[in-house]
């Protein structure tokens, strides 16, 4: 950000979503702010609304009522693709995989690559060579060594593998912000680290990342500040420094005020 | 291509806890065409065994290939609703209507019920051009009434089965267009003139007499086997049928890949009956009365799952191909026609339960 009045404004924003599902409320009038090259993880119990506020931000679920805006700006999202075309990439808690494409296929499924010349553009030939070694490429990036074949079908990887397949994707492909819900919930230590790790490297390379997670250590291990949601709003937002863990939970049970 | 199976280098676990029947159930699943030519290969040298030594010849085969055209020619279509976790219960009568439009339309134009106006006939280019435009037309109800009122398939077919079949009897008059009607007199052999007969030609590669209407099918099957493994389009109808909300979440426009495929089937519909018109060098209401079950019988006997999102088109043919193979092996062998259905319904119980075990790799 080049000068500073710029680095207050929010890289992305929201304000006072709404969401209802019949008679259930999942965003009661919900605000966030993501601020350039943050981490900020949203935590809180389960059904506190926060996958249902990262899908309005993904453009996967369209709010009922309020705002969001990306560097200052309102913008409005009628679909995944129209978040993912201002840069933003998703990780959904169901990892959005489609099984029986191998990984490849998946890293860049809705955004296939055609090979060059007429083949491509008056047959539509998808460059399978060249996503498949793109893909290995950013696999290797995070780490994933256990992957041996790129062509193999997502429904034959571990868990593990498929969220690293899904992790990738949204690395490879985020321009402006990253959001990851739950990425390590299937994953080992090892693997989580490896995840973690790539969300530092991230924030090195100035990209802001949303991280929803149930892990305390891990988002008190990589965030910058934490977003805690309670009730379909937010409770109030605190940093690692500010707080302990125990105090983050206590709000975010409602053992003890915002 | 590196290796076909993963093997887990640090351990080399995997492949060495794999036993023969692993082994089988991740080939199949990964080449699901596998099982298929399998059958294939193995009924025709079972007629070949049974017949009186007429089943394995080229003029057979030939034959064999001209009863097939239509109906591979509709599973095309069937196959793509079918990878999308649908299905299509009116390929058939859809057909029978549109190449009833073609015909009638060409053979004698129409009269408008209530305005009254009369329709000359019209020319054979103009007489596809309208079966095109109906079949597309069809093809978007389909895909219009599953999308935009989340109606299942199945039951919108099957709604459409029987208003086809029944709009077909009513304009028909339930009455044969005779080949003289379509533009062959016997005499000028003209191409334009004899367009909607034209698949009917028949071409001999030695003692094996094909038609164009085959070969047309054939180059279908090459374009669509294209389409579908090497274009971006071709690889979101195996997402949408994998696993639509992930396919959306992904970034697929998954409602217009939907009505797009209901509309190419509808297009196939058209050509579908073109081949149909070349075959039966008539057009009747009451042609291909068995076919709407039969190309479903071929996709799923071609491997292609009924739960969407996996299968190859080759396996379709395959699968047509046994199909025809079962009515002429057996009746070559002297075998009484009442056994055919009952060696397919065996088929294809047996085809369903092999796709349901190679689906749980993995789990
Ligand atoms: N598609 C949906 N249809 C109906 N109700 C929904 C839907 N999505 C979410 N909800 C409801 O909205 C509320 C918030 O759900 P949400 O998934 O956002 O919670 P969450 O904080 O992500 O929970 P978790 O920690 O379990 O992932 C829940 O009560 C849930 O049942
Ligand atoms: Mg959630």
């Amino acid at each position: 950000m080049s000068d500073a009045s710029s680095a207050t404004t929010p890289v992305l924003e929201a304000r006072g979503l709404v969401k209802r599902f019949g008679r259930v409320t999942a965003l009661g009038g919900a605000d966030l702010e993501l601020y350039p090259g943050e981490v900020l993880a949203v935590i809180g119990d389960n059904g506190a609304g926060k996958s249902s506020l990262i899908k309005c931000l993904s453009g996967a679920m369209e709010p009922d009522e309020g705002e969001m805006y990306l560097n200052g700006e309102r913008v409005t999202f009628k679909g995944p693709p129209d978040a993912q075309a201002v840069g933003i990439e998703t990780v959904y808690q169901t990892l959005a995989v489609a099984p029986a494409l191998d990984i490849a296929e998946n890293m860049f499924l809705g955004r296939e690559r055609r090979v060059a010349g007429p083949l491509g553009s008056i047959f539509r030939k998808v460059d399978k060579r060249g996503m498949r070694r793109q893909a290995k490429e950013a696999l290797d990036e995070l780490g994933i060594g256990t992957l041996q074949d790129i062509t193999q079908a997502v429904e034959t990887l571990s868990g593990g593998q498929r969220q690293a397949v899904a992790v990738a994707r949204a690395a490879a492909f985020g321009s402006k912000v990253v959001i990851l819900d739950e990425p390590t919930a299937a994953l080992g230590v090892k693997e989580s680290g490896q995840v973690l790790q790539l969300i530092g490297d991230l924030r090195e390379r100035g990209l802001p990342v949303i991280l929803i997670s149930h892990n305390m250590p891990h988002v008190f291990e990589v965030a910058d500040r934490i977003h805690i949601q309670r009730l379909g709003r937010r409770a109030t937002v605190v940093t690692p420094e500010s707080h302990t863990m125990a105090e983050a939970v206590a709000i975010m049970t409602g053992a003890a005020a915002a | 291509m590196t290796s076909a199976t993963p093997v887990d280098d640090a351990t080399g676990l995997l492949s060495q806890s794999r036993t023969p029947l692993d082994q089988l159930q991740h080939a199949l699943h990964k080449y699901p065409v596998l099982s298929p030519a399998l059958v294939l290969i193995v009924s025709g040298l079972v007629f070949t065994m049974l017949g009186d030594g007429r089943f394995h010849q080229p003029s057979t085969i030939g034959i064999m290939l001209q009863q097939t055209a239509v109906l591979a020619t509709l599973a095309i279509g069937q196959t793509l609703i079918i990878l999308t976790a649908g299905i299509d219960l009116s390929v058939g009568t859809a057909m029978i209507l549109v190449h009833l439009v073609i015909a009638r339309m060409v053979a004698f134009g129409a009269t408008v019920p209530i305005a009254g106006w009369v329709i000359d006939p019209i020319h054979p280019v103009f007489g596809l051009l309208l079966g095109v435009l109906l079949g597309l037309f069809l093809g978007a109800i389909h895909g219009g009434l599953v999308t935009r009122f989340g109606l299942p398939p199945f039951i919108v077919t099957l709604g459409t089965f029987y208003v086809y079949q029944s709009l077909g009897n009513v304009y028909s008059k339930a009455q044969t267009t005779s080949k003289e009607a379509l533009g062959d007199n016997g005499e000028t052999r003209d191409v334009a003139e004899g367009l909607l007969l034209v698949l009917g030609r028949g071409i001999s590669i030695g003692t094996m007499r094909i038609t164009v209407g085959v070969l047309l099918a054939l180059a279908m099957y090459v374009v669509f086997a294209y389409i579908l493994s090497s274009t971006a389009w071709g690889r979101h109808i195996y997402a949408t049928g994998d696993d639509a909300e992930a396919a959306r979440l992904a970034g697929i426009n998954t409602r217009g890949v939907l009505i797009s495929v209901y509309m190419v089937a509808g297009l196939i519909y058209a050509i579908g009956g073109w081949v149909q018109l070349g075959r039966s060098l008539s057009a009747s209401s009451n042609a291909a009365t068995d076919i709407n079950l039969e190309t479903i019988t071929a996709v799923v006997i071609g491997g292609t799952s009924l739960f969407g999102g996996r299968g190859r088109l080759v396996g379709t043919l395959i699968g047509a191909m046994i199909v025809t193979m079962f009515d002429t092996g057996l009746s070559l062998a002297g075998v009484d026609a009442f056994y055919k259905n009952l060696a397919i319904g065996l088929l294809i119980l047996f085809a369903v339960a092999l796709d349901t075990w190679i689906r749980k790799v993995g789990k």
